[in-house]
């Protein structure tokens, strides 16, 4: 008798499996729950940018394309634009990048390298509580405590790097020693500074997962080639981390542009294009929301949305463009 | 007879490094003190740390080349800068977090800060009149109504995101992450524009809870959807196996095995939530009285009292503010390290 053996189920990876049978009534029910959860967020999400736009509408098409150029923001005399607001939100971004970047990259870095490994569940929740201190408390920090204490560092730029047109500071005199602080004070440097403290919780986490991740073996194969640690770190952790530090620094610029109460309280408001870092006034598109919208006409109102329409629009692409990143990483995935 | 094996240690300090680091550090402050004193006419703790820094990289540099390679020197420089930017950044944190309650002391020791509002109390009164009762009671019930909105609809769809494939999940998958970055007052703006414009409702605490909800729904889905992927699947087929079908599955193995890191990232959301300021300012408005209706009048909440009692030129007014923020921390403190308590076993934990 010749028993003929079938050939054995070829090898599959390890994964869910699908169901076979129809799955009841109940569960039918269940997800489709399921789904209108789902489908509801998705129309809460969605719908942002199309509220916007509509009550926006009104003051888009009566600025036309003058909207994106004229720097004032007088919506009643029809005489407003986002060109210095839009400029002012990049430029305290940056700046926030600038800070938030080599901190966030030495705060993963001694936490998944250097710190004993005791300490990492705790300094990893300081850096997670960092993320949950509200941005009022680092307004209130920026805005009392540290641009009035910390004068010193615009001036030092400006004097010593006041060739770059970027840090000079007009109308300040360093060798008038009558002159206040005020000039060095409630500008676009603090603002970043403090936004910059306040991103930089987003883009470690976003970093140490991805340094954490870097595989043991070749860790322990570049030790055994006689790499000093830092030699690791260059080799193994900055390569396979780069792409969850490209996301998180992409990540922690959306948070940065969005950024409304530390930046409205700390900044002096000027609606004109004002790239001297260093020197007082500066402004965000945030701010000018919620400096304006107390007093603003309906018209006024309508202006503000469609500045809030902008301000959506440039985060959502930088959103979109770290997750694309990100998702490239291996972080969070494959952890069954 | 060869003695058992013992693992080696390769890392860890040795003495002669503390002692370079030491020396360096004290050689380099000693130097810049020098500078500052006797040779140039410098000023100012920022240039202080601004020279005797790059002194101290310097010094330690040249300590270490007496004895090690330039391998070892760029190791140990490596680790010096990152050690002190940790320090740099972990110092800041500390002295943020403590900075408000230090300087709001002085308004958190009046009783009636806790228990009043701020009808009585102009700006120019002393702090024995008016307090913080009104943003309190605000952000308290603003909060609820928002936990009240984005728990169940968040925690459905993480596990939707999760129990189903498909494009549509992906499409929900991508818009939620891109949407944990939404600023603030697009959400404020977002509900005013909706809810108070088109619906009708008028500016309320009910419509800052909103706000605050659709801020907080796609940081909870996002934390929520990481836990229940850590949830093994050999628990779930398990149940499957057993013959259960997926909503109880879902109910008693999947939820209740993920409970603390779900516990947690509502706590966490919540944490973001409380602080929030912007949403709170376009959609409730700011009244100085107590209202304890959320769905009639304007309604402040703490960090929004903090934001507008700061702005005041008042010395007092200022007090206020700091107090505001300093009840506005604790409560955020609370809320987080009660979030590390109930997730101590960490995501994915099994409960017993």
């Amino acid at each position: 008798m010749t028993a003929t053996l079938s050939a054995p189920p070829a090898e599959r990876a390890d994964g869910p499996r699908r169901r076979v049978g129809p799955p009841g009534g109940i569960d039918r029910l269940f997800r489709l729950v399921l789904r209108f959860a789902g489908l509801a967020v998705l129309v809460v999400m969605a719908t942002v940018g199309l509220f916007l736009a509509t009550r926006g509408a009104a003051a888009i098409s009566e600025a036309g394309l003058d909207f994106f150029t004229t720097q004032t923001w007088e919506p009643d005399s029809l005489d407003f634009g986002i060109a210095a607001v839009l400029v002012g939100t990049v430029l305290i971004a940056s700046v926030a990048l600038v800070i938030a970047f080599p901190l966030a990259l030495g705060v993963a870095l001694y936490i998944s390298e250097y710190a004993p490994p005791r300490l990492r569940r705790a300094l990893t929740s300081m850096v997670d509580l960092m993320a949950a201190v509200p941005s009022v408390v680092y307004g209130l920090f920026g805005s009392t405590f540290l641009q009035w204490q910390g004068v010193d560092v615009p001036r030092w730029l400006s004097i010593q790097f006041g060739w770059i047109p970027f840090l000079d500071v007009e109308g300040a005199d360093p060798d008038n020693p009558l002159s206040t602080d005020a000039a060095y004070v409630t500008s676009t440097f603090w603002a970043g500074l403090v936004v910059g403290f306040m991103v930089m919780p987003f883009i470690c986490s976003v970093m140490r997962e991805s340094f954490t991740q870097a595989p043991q073996g070749e860790r322990e194969g570049a030790h055994a080639l006689g790499a000093t640690k830092w030699g690791v770190i260059r080799s193994v952790v900055l390569p396979f981390g780069r792409s969850g530090m490209i996301g998180g620094t992409m990540l922690g610029l959306g948070r940065a542009l969005g950024e409304t109460i530390a930046v409205a309280m700390i900044i002096a408001p000027v609606f004109a294009i004002h790239t001297q870092i260093l020197g007082s006034g500066g402004n965000s598109v945030s701010a000018l929301i919620a400096q304006r919208w107390g007093a603003a006409s309906p018209f006024g109102l309508s202006a503000l949305m469609a500045a809030g329409l902008a301000l959506f629009v440039l985060t959502l692409l930088v959103n979109f463009a770290a997750s694309a990143v990100i998702a490239r990483s291996r972080s969070g995935q494959g952890s069954d | 007879m060869t003695a058992p094996e013992v693992r080696r240690v390769t890392g860890g300090a040795r003495r002669t490094d503390l002692a370079s680091a030491l020396g360096a550090a004290s050689a380099a402050i000693a130097l810049t003190g020098l500078l500052f004193d006797q040779i140039a006419p410098f000023s100012g703790a920022v240039a202080f740390v601004a020279i005797a820094f790059p002194l101290f990289l310097g010094l330690y540099a040249l300590l270490i080349s007496l004895h090690d390679d330039a391998l070892a020197v760029r190791d140990r420089l490596a680790s010096a800068v990152v050690h002190s930017l940790a320090l740099v950044a972990l110092g800041a944190l500390v002295f943020i977090v403590a900075y408000p309650i230090v300087m709001g002391a002085e308004a958190l020791g009046h009783l009636n800060f806790f228990t009043d509002d701020m009808a009585a109390a102009g700006t120019l009164d002393p702090l024995e009149l008016g307090g913080v009762l009104h943003a309190a009671v605000g952000t308290l019930e603003q909060i609820t109504i928002a936990l009240v909105i984005t728990v169940p609809l968040g925690l459905a769809c993480a596990v939707f995101l999760n129990e189903t494939r498909g494009l549509f999940t992906r499409l929900v998958r991508t818009v939620v992450e891109a949407m944990t970055a939404l600023p603030s007052i697009v959400a404020g703006l977002f509900i005013y524009a909706s809810l108070i414009l088109v619906l009708g409702f008028e500016r309320s605490g009910f419509a800052a809870g909103c706000a605050i909800s659709v801020m907080m729904l796609p940081i909870m889905i996002r934390a929520a959807d990481v836990v229940l992927r850590l949830v093994p699947s050999s628990l779930k087929e398990a149940s499957l196996a057993l013959g259960s079908g997926q909503l109880r599955t879902v109910w008693h193995v999947v939820l209740p095995t993920a409970r603390s890191g779900l516990t947690t990232s509502v706590l966490l959301a919540t944490a973001r939530g409380v602080g929030e300021t912007s949403p709170v300012l376009i959609t409730a408005g700011f009244t100085p009285y107590l209202n304890w209706n959320p769905f009639v009048d304007s309604q402040v909440s703490l960090p929004l009292a903090t934001f507008q009692m700061v702005m005041s030129s008042e010395e007092t007014m200022k007090q206020r503010g700091f107090g505001a923020a300093a009840v506005l921390m604790a409560l955020v403190l609370v809320l987080f390290v009660l979030a590390r308590v109930v997730g101590g076993r960490g995501p994915g934990g099994r409960s017993r």
